[in-house]
């Protein structure tokens, strides 16, 4: 156990409904999945706010995902998962205008019966963000800040 | 449905559309659109006269309940049971309204005088406190399939027309005929016609496999005839269904487990000449069999109605993937949305036979009863509040609430939550460009800290067993 491996920091906005009750199943049925995902249940991902996301970021995290409910019709609140949808391809433009690699925002949909597909997720783009190498956000701002 | 025709506390608008519901639990408010049937209901009552004395001597219209196998007048009855007891008149084809030069003898033979050719259609303001939508199924179209061969050949019928036929009170008075009249020697009846495939509906419509035990009953008792049976997995569970599957098979009706091919009438061999031939491969002996019959019968399956995307908008709630209105909770909700007051009855839920729906529409009453009774409901906390003081009056809100439950209080010049109908999703709280609205249990500042909080934390260093 070297101070040198780099550990990913991810950060899952998960929706109660839908990815939050698979990302749950997942753990109670013992399925692996990497420590280095921590998650923040909304109710909705309607309720995202891409400045989460760019907070995740700014604090140290490594990479963010975004989960909820399939659309068209899995939402529990109807429509929400829509302005998900709408809302995230802004939040991808926005991360490489600021430089941040596209490999470290997942967004997308896992339904509360997809727990194995939550448990594969949180392996593969915890991988992924690892190949990428740490992001460094935070000390990167607060060199500028100086 | 006599009995709630004649309940005192049950008001029944039929021929009648929702065009509008707002409000929520405890206070909708549903406006309704009352189609003119130019009989006034109050007057008539259910003596048929009218019927008898049309200008029409013969009735020569296709009767829909009798799926188009009967004929009936422009003034009808829609079938013997209905409900309420009360005549209606086709406009589309009564001569008085196509033309406006008919003798009226319906109006003169009625001495109630119920009939209104100038009866208007109407709109009605309902106030209620819970709703429930039975609004049931449709049958699966067999047409859309044309290797089938339903309305390609005259003989291939689906089971709703049969039924019809095998019915005492139907078009041919209970006698199973062709198109021709003469009785069929043989039946073939195709199961999972538009249910569990994947090129149509993939689930099973739960009534198929029992209703087609029941024709193959009734048609064997009617007619004597060789009946087949062509399944993928006969599914009889309930009580006393697979006994009846026993009694059925103990009468000598044929089971042959396979899909059917392309229906034709290309026969082969004599036998086979003027009948439709089924090739199937029997999957239980492993051979391709070829089975020559009079009448084929489709075993239609259940889907959701063509508009219940219009009716799932107006009502608020939601619809699973296969198109059927979603309930609260798959196994313990079964008969809730997640609108409160709003509730589920029948296969507008999902497809079911009449013992459950009937034990389905019966605990939807009873929630709808205990809601109201209680006189007062319980609501999550966790709901979104404007803070009127950053509120800048923009009335984005309003547009990307899923439950209407934003309005804008024009006089304060600030939009305002009803508590009653937010459901805590917080897209509001999102949406809102002036940072106004606060969602109790999720505001930004608790969603801030906890990111704050867990990445102040170190990383964790290895993969496994990292948090105990």
């Amino acid at each position: 156990m070297s101070n040198t491996t780099f550990e990913p920091r991810v950060i899952a906005f998960l929706c109660n409904w839908c990815t939050y009750t698979a990302a749950d199943a997942a753990g109670v049925a013992r399925m692996e999945q990497p420590a280095n995902v921590d998650v923040i249940r909304v109710m909705c991902t309607g309720r995202i706010e891409p400045m989460f996301i760019l907070k995740a970021f700014s604090e140290g995290a490594d990479g963010v995902i975004v989960s909820g409910c399939h659309p068209p019709g899995d939402c529990h609140y109807t429509n929400g998962n829509f302005k998900t949808f709408r809302r995230m391809p802004l939040v991808e433009n926005l991360l490489a205008q600021y430089g941040i690699d596209k490999g470290r925002f997942h967004w997308g949909w896992i339904s509360g019966a997809e727990a194995p597909k939550w448990a594969e997720l949180s392996r593969s783009f915890t991988e992924q963000v690892r190949g990428l190498g740490p992001l460094s956000w935070k000390t990167q701002l607060a060199s500028k800040e100086d | 449905m006599m009995d709630a025709g004649r309940h005192p506390n049950i008001k029944l608008l039929t021929n009648s559309d929702v065009t509008n519901v707002s409000g929520y639990v405890g206070n909708y408010k549903v406006t309704i659109r009352k189609k003119p049937r130019y009989v006034k209901e109050e007057l008539c009552v259910g003596c048929l006269q009218c019927i008898e004395a049309c200008t029409y001597k013969e009735a020569k219209f296709p009767d829909e309940f009798n799926m188009g196998l009967g004929k009936r007048k422009p003034v009808y009855l829609p079938f013997p049971q209905a409900t309420p007891q009360v005549v209606l008149i086709d406009p589309e084809r009564c001569i008085q309204f196509k033309t406006g030069k008919c003798k009226k003898t319906c109006a003169e033979a009625c001495d109630r005088k119920a009939i209104d050719f100038e009866q208007k259609e109407e709109t009605l303001e309902v106030n209620v406190g819970a709703i429930i939508v039975a609004t049931g199924f449709e049958t699966f179209d067999a047409a859309s399939l044309p290797y089938y061969g339903y309305g390609k050949y005259p003989n291939v019928y689906t089971a709703l027309e049969v039924e019809r036929l095998t019915s005492a009170s139907g078009p041919t008075g209970g006698e199973v005929v062709l198109r021709d009249g003469s009785h069929p020697k043989s039946v073939g009846i195709i199961h999972c016609v538009g249910s569990r495939d994947e090129k149509t509906n993939r689930w099973c419509s739960r009534v198929c496999c029992m209703y087609s035990l029941k024709l193959a009953h009734m048609v064997k008792d009617h007619t004597g005839a060789e009946v087949y049976n062509f399944y993928i997995d006969m599914r009889t569970p309930g009580k006393s269904y697979e006994e009846f599957y026993d009694k059925v098979l103990s009468e000598g009706v044929h089971f042959i487990r396979g899909r059917v091919a392309p229906v034709t009438d290309w026969g082969i061999v004599p036998e086979e000449e003027g009948k439709l031939v089924l090739r199937v491969e029997d999957t239980m002996v492993g051979v391709v069999r070829r089975i020559p019959v009079d009448m084929v019968i489709l075993s239609v399956g259940l889907q959701p109605q063509a508009d219940a995307g219009n009716v799932a908008s107006l009502f608020g709630i939601s619809r699973s993937a296969d198109g059927f209105f979603a309930e609260a909770h798959p196994k313990l909700r079964p008969v809730e949305t997640n609108t409160d007051g709003v509730f589920l009855a029948g296969c507008a839920q999902g497809p079911r036979d009449v013992p459950d729906t009937v034990a389905h529409a019966g605990a939807a009453a009873s929630m709808a009863i205990a809601l109201l009774n209680r006189g007062e409901v319980t609501i999550s906390p966790t709901v979104a509040y404007v803070n009127e003081k950053l509120c800048s009056a923009c009335k984005t809100c309003l547009s990307v609430c899923p439950y209407t439950a934003i309005t804008f209080d024009t006089a304060a010049n600030v939009a305002r939550v009803n508590d009653a109908l937010c459901k805590g999703c917080g897209t509001c709280v999102a949406t809102c460009p002036a940072a106004a609205i606060v969602g109790r249990h999720f505001s930004d500042e608790q969603i801030i800290a906890t990111i704050e909080g867990l990445l102040r934390e170190p990383a964790a260093k290895t993969v496994e067993g990292a948090r105990a």
